[in-house]
């Protein structure tokens, strides 16, 4: 799909790329205790004597993590692993109060599974990539330490210690930071459609370990390192074309890649070793004793899959296919589930209201929701979740446009003024006087008036100068203040010009 | 009357229930025990006030006519390892020296509210590693029996140690225990008080410090079964906190006492009859074959293969699971903090834990380490479950033939403090009878079956089919009406 | 297998307790014996055998996706968090500095 190479001194290289994406899981409670997950509260106000792991706590598992990482597991056509068992990686750090994180190694909940990418929505090949997915497991989110409160002291907070996060890891499948990048759009969407989590990438609810190597094309795949933590798409690609080149140039230069965990700087672009975390990796994993294994039955798989919402390449697909939206429409309007249901309901009112089917209106819905409302929300700094238009008014502007109440260029009018007040289209059109005028009467007249006052444009159209045919027609929208519908006065034109 | 230390749970409960006399008298009796005892060393820390509320609370509601609750009236001893809100819990580490619980442990709780009263937290191993009691950073305790003839003091068994010890000396009727390969059943049998650990997963290990997950058992500590039978229906019962909590109704074991063993089968395991086996520790095995037939009992040989393969399976699960359970111990949210000059978070951990750890611990910790660290998890660790797995199968086997098997707890009596500290493994082999039933977590007891040569007291052991403790408890209660056990140690710890 | 110096002083440091050299020194032995000791299950024929994955036949409960259903192993319990801290600052656990 796309062939991303680095040019080194001594000829191309391929750069191999896998992502492990740490996703928090919607819930209202930690994955073993019963401490909120709300984002933003008082340092260590969420947390339970089991996170703050007190001698004797024992942990129980959240039956919505479970279902949500299986229904993540379904959106991804992955095999759900009926028995799973939850294991300890056990190290010491501050933000790890049981010394151990509990994890999922030998037995995860969701084997393996893919999702298709598509780099560019406007290439009409509309060519996509399987991505392959190795395996999703839960597992427990750390605290987090501060480090520039106090001169001498971090400070830890153990209020996400205990949140249940999915860790979905995708096969080293990608060759570019733009198919990564797209990859983990991608995954951020199906995610939110699930339901599975928020997606909110600022607020740490979605973060990225980042696994670069290189290799001569072709070649066996080369030492990789791990960058972690890292929290944005843009940056997912930075850390990528950073370290590609930075590996490049190392190898290029007589050195040796060291598998090594790194950080990247947002400030400045760039990836530095993290050797605070080098000490001897042996995180000694084995099954938790203080938890069975997960056994998953018939009923509860069946309900996580009778749970799962259309996903979006199946939606996509429908609105190209069944509703007749053009496919960067279809793309663009299906990225974010908010969009979906947005343009949904603007569907189901344009069509109601014109008493059509959703097929006839969906292709002129997309194109005025994308070119009109997009653009205008756009100018005043705002998006669909904060329009003032509501999808239920969206439609009913499409439907008075559709039965030619208005024209296209008074319902931008109307839009503006919507926009403004948040009153119904109806209501504006009605109380602007902007309805469209249809009387050939009135137009005729109209249009008599205008050849009268130009005799000898008149004349010179008749002539042959074709293009002042728009001339009459301005002149004739202008008597009539915008408001004639333009296909009347086409036709009435045609007919006195002759 | 008897005197109140006298008394097992029974008898209190009872006493009290019908006026007979007061939970507080009660209370004061062994308050006062307690008090002058202090060369057991049994307890760890004394809780004389809390003995006398919650007995003044048991008079209080006998006086509206209230239930006083299956243990109403009677003061116990609490293994330090449980949780108690606001009593110090140090599970006899430094590490834990003065950390005040803000919560209960699930099986202290469910004394308090059967009517149990407490006395002081109990004394134990560190971290409950240990047969001797010697691992405690509280000095060890020592055992209120001594051999005829000597002044020797003895270890009264571990981990249990402080609960054995204070249970034989009429410091208090009973105790709590936990067992994670021995550790009720063993200092139960040092002492010649009975003791069982029921199924893995019947009392809540919510709250009780934890030392190795999937073989850790509370359970009770008394004089006799039927004390054993009230106290465990107090303690056991779901806990929805303990993922591995039993979610099945609490028998009454009490009332379903049945001495009577006609068509009973007792399995005798030949790979128990070890080489060089104490003389009279077979001579009380075949003692207590004869008091089981006598209850009625058919006895049936079989064979537990893999017995010779438990311990060292054990040493490797139990201190792999320690190593991790304990890697919480770090000076961060509670307990001791070692901080150098200028030393950072990972040197603040290592010097936390080393000094405040005993060796014991350090070294159980070192092996658990190694054997889950990488390259070796397999040869040692998912061998080790797998031997596991086939201990357990021989005991499946086994039920095909019998409904309890008879065995000695230890290898031995009680012996001299000191005498084993120095060889771990030794130390370790006297678990040898007690860890097959752990591994497979089945219900096991240990009741007092009469005295050696020494005059030291000897323990059988029933191991029963999981959930079946109404079986162990039976034929306990067989042995303990025919053994006729009421030798007493001299109390010569009373200045 | 049996350990060294060079292995004991890494377990330890896997294990984060400080061990002197004279400490490292004498858990050699210590650990070889107990290890040499263990290693007779290597004798087992565990052919087939799958590792115990339950003590006793029992299921993994989950609990339902409420907060503070049950207050002791719920949240907003910051005093009781914290009350044996060592070093409780300002409503946080303070540690020595960490440099990442």
């Amino acid at each position: 799909m796309s062939t991303y190479t680095i040019h080194g001194a001594t000829g191309e290289w391929e750069v191999v790329i896998g992502l492990e994406v740490h996703a928090q899981v919607t819930s209202k409670a930690k994955l073993f205790s019963g401490a909120a997950t709300a984002f933003g509260a008082e340092p260590n106000t969420q947390v339970s004597l089991v996170d703050a792991a007190m001698p004797g706590m024992l942990p129980v598992p959240n039956r919505e993590c479970i279902r949500q990482a299986v229904r993540t597991g379904m959106a991804i056509d992955a095999q759900i692993n009926a028995w799973s068992r939850f294991d300890r990686k056990n190290y010491f750090y501050a933000d790890l109060p049981q010394g151990y994180q509990i994890s999922q190694l030998y037995h995860p909940l969701v084997g393996e599974g893919h999702l298709d990418i598509v780099l560019d929505e406007k290439d009409p090949e509309n060519t996509t990539k399987r991505i392959g997915v190795e395996r999703i497991h839960v597992e427990q989110d750390a605290g987090k330490l501060m480090h520039d409160q106090h001169p001498t002291m971090s400070y830890v907070d153990l209020n996400r210690s205990g949140v249940a996060l999915m860790e979905i890891v995708s096969k080293p499948d990608m060759r570019s930071p733009a198919e990564a990048g797209a990859y983990v759009r991608k995954l951020r969407t199906i995610l939110r459609y699930v339901g599975s989590c928020d997606g909110n990438m600022e607020e740490g609810s979605m973060r990225a370990d980042v696994n670069v190597s290189v290799r001569r094309p072709g070649e066996e795949f080369g030492t990789r390192t791990e960058t972690k933590n890292v929290n944005s798409v843009r940056f997912v690609m930075a850390t990528i074309e950073y370290e590609a080149n930075r590996q490049v140039e190392l190898i290029e230069d007589g050195g040796k890649v060291v598998q090594e965990t790194r950080l990247f700087d947002p400030d400045t672009g760039t990836t530095r070793s993290m050797r605070s975390k080098e000490d001897a990796h042996d995180y000694r994993y084995f099954p938790d004793p203080d938890l069975l294994p997960l056994e998953l039955d018939d009923a509860f798989l069946a309900a996580c899959r009778d749970s799962l919402p259309e996903l979006p390449d199946a939606k996509r697909l429908r609105y190209e296919n069944e509703l007749g939206v053009p496919p960067y429409n279809a793309a663009v309007l299906t990225a974010e589930v908010e969009t979906a249901r947005w343009f949904e309901k603007l569907l189901t009112t344009a069509a109601e209201q014109q008493g059509k089917a959703q097929a006839d209106v969906a292709k002129q819905a997309s194109n005025w929701l994308m070119s009109e409302l997009f653009g205008a929300l756009n100018k005043l700094g705002k998006d669909l979740s904060d329009s003032p238009v509501t999808p239920e008014k969206g439609g009913e502007l499409l439907a008075l446009i559709g039965d030619g109440t208005i024209s296209g260029s008074i319902a931008k009018q109307v839009l503006e003024i919507m926009l403004e007040t948040g009153d119904g289209a109806g209501e504006i059109v009605e109380r602007e006087g902007l309805k469209q005028e249809s009387d050939t009467g009135a137009i005729e007249a109209a249009v008599d008036t205008v050849l009268a006052d130009n005799p000898d444009k008149v004349e010179a159209y008749r002539g042959g100068k074709d293009r002042l045919f728009g001339f009459f027609v301005g002149q004739t929208m202008k008597a009539m203040q915008g408001k004639a519908n333009p296909q009347v006065v086409n036709d009435i034109l045609k007919q006195k010009l002759g | 009357m008897t005197e109140h230390t006298e008394m097992g749970v029974a008898q209190i409960r009872d006493g009290v229930a019908n006026g007979d006399f007061t939970a507080v008298e009660v209370a004061e009796a062994f308050n006062a025990a307690v008090a002058a005892a202090s060369d057991l060393n049994a307890f760890i820390v004394t809780t004389p006030d809390s003995a006398l509320d919650a007995a003044r609370n048991v008079d209080a509601r006998r006086a509206k006519g209230q239930d006083i609750g299956k243990m109403g009236g009677v003061p116990i001893g609490m293994k330090d390892l449980f949780a108690t809100d606001g009593t110090p819990t140090t599970a006899a580490s430094h590490i834990l020296e003065g950390f005040v619980p803000p919560y209960e442990s699930t099986v202290s709780a469910k004394l308090w509210d059967a009517g149990a009263g407490m006395l002081g937290k109990l004394n134990l191993d560190q971290f409950a590693m240990g047969s001797s009691n010697e691992t405690s950073a509280f000095g060890n305790v020592v055992n209120p029996w001594r051999a005829k003839g000597s002044d020797a003091p003895l270890a009264p068994g571990g981990s249990s140690g402080g609960s054995s010890a204070a249970v034989a000396a009429r410091l208090c009727p009973a105790a709590t225990g936990t067992d994670t390969g021995g550790s009720i059943r063993q200092p139960a049998a040092f002492t010649g008080i009975t003791g069982i650990k029921p199924t893995y997963g019947r009392c809540s290990r919510w709250g009780v410090v934890a030392f190795a997950s999937s073989l850790d058992q509370p359970g009770p500590m008394a004089r006799d079964t039927r004390d054993c039978a009230i106290m465990l229906e107090a303690m056991a019962g779901f806990d929805p906190k303990d993922s591995t909590s039993l979610d099945a109704p609490v028998p009454e074991w009490e009332a379903g006492l049945n001495p009577d063993l006609s068509g009973k089968r007792v399995g005798i395991p030949r790979e128990y009859r070890m080489d060089g086996m104490d003389a009279d520790v077979a001579k009380s095995w075949d003692d207590g074959i004869a008091w089981l037939k006598d209850a009625g009992a058919t006895i049936v040989d079989i064979s537990l293969p893999h017995t010779k393969y438990a311990l060292p399976a054990y040493y490797i699960i139990a201190p792999a699971e320690a190593s991790s359970n304990l890697a919480r111990y770090d000076g961060v949210r509670y307990g001791l903090r070692d901080l150098p000059d200028g030393a950072g978070l990972q040197d603040m951990y290592a010097a936390t834990r080393a000094a405040g750890f005993g060796k014991e611990v350090k070294r159980r910790i070192m092996i658990g380490t190694y054997v889950l660290s990488a390259g070796f998890y397999d040869a040692y660790y998912t061998q080790a479950q797998k031997v596991r797995q086939l201990i357990a199968d021989d005991f499946a086997k086994a039920w095909e033939s019998c409904d309890v098997i008879l065995a000695p707890t230890c290898p031995s009596a009680a012996f001299p403090l000191g005498d084993k500290v120095s060889d771990p493994l030794s130390m370790y082999l006297n678990d040898v009878f007690a860890v097959p039933a752990s591994l497979a977590g089945l219900p096991a007891m240990s009741v007092p079956a009469g005295l050696n040569r020494d005059g030291l007291p000897l323990g059988l052991q029933i191991i029963g089919k999981g959930f079946d403790e109404q079986g162990v408890l039976n034929a306990g209660l067989a042995i303990e009406q025919r053994a006729g056990f009421t030798a007493k140690p001299d109390t010569w710890w009373k200045a | 297998m049996s350990v060294d110096k060079a292995t004991v002083t890494k377990i330890a440091s896997l294990a984060r307790i400080a061990m002197s050299d004279a400490e490292v020194e004498a858990m050699v032995p210590e650990l070889n014996n107990i290890l040499g000791w263990v290693e007779q299950l290597g004798e087992v024929d565990v052919t087939g055998v799958e590792p115990m994955a339950t003590v006793v036949p029992n299921a993994l409960r989950l609990r339902e996706d409420e907060v503070n259903a049950d207050p002791k192993t719920g949240g907003g319990v910051r005093d009781k968090v914290l009350a044996n801290a060592p070093a409780p600052e300002h409503g946080f656990f303070g540690v020595p500095k960490v440099i990442e």
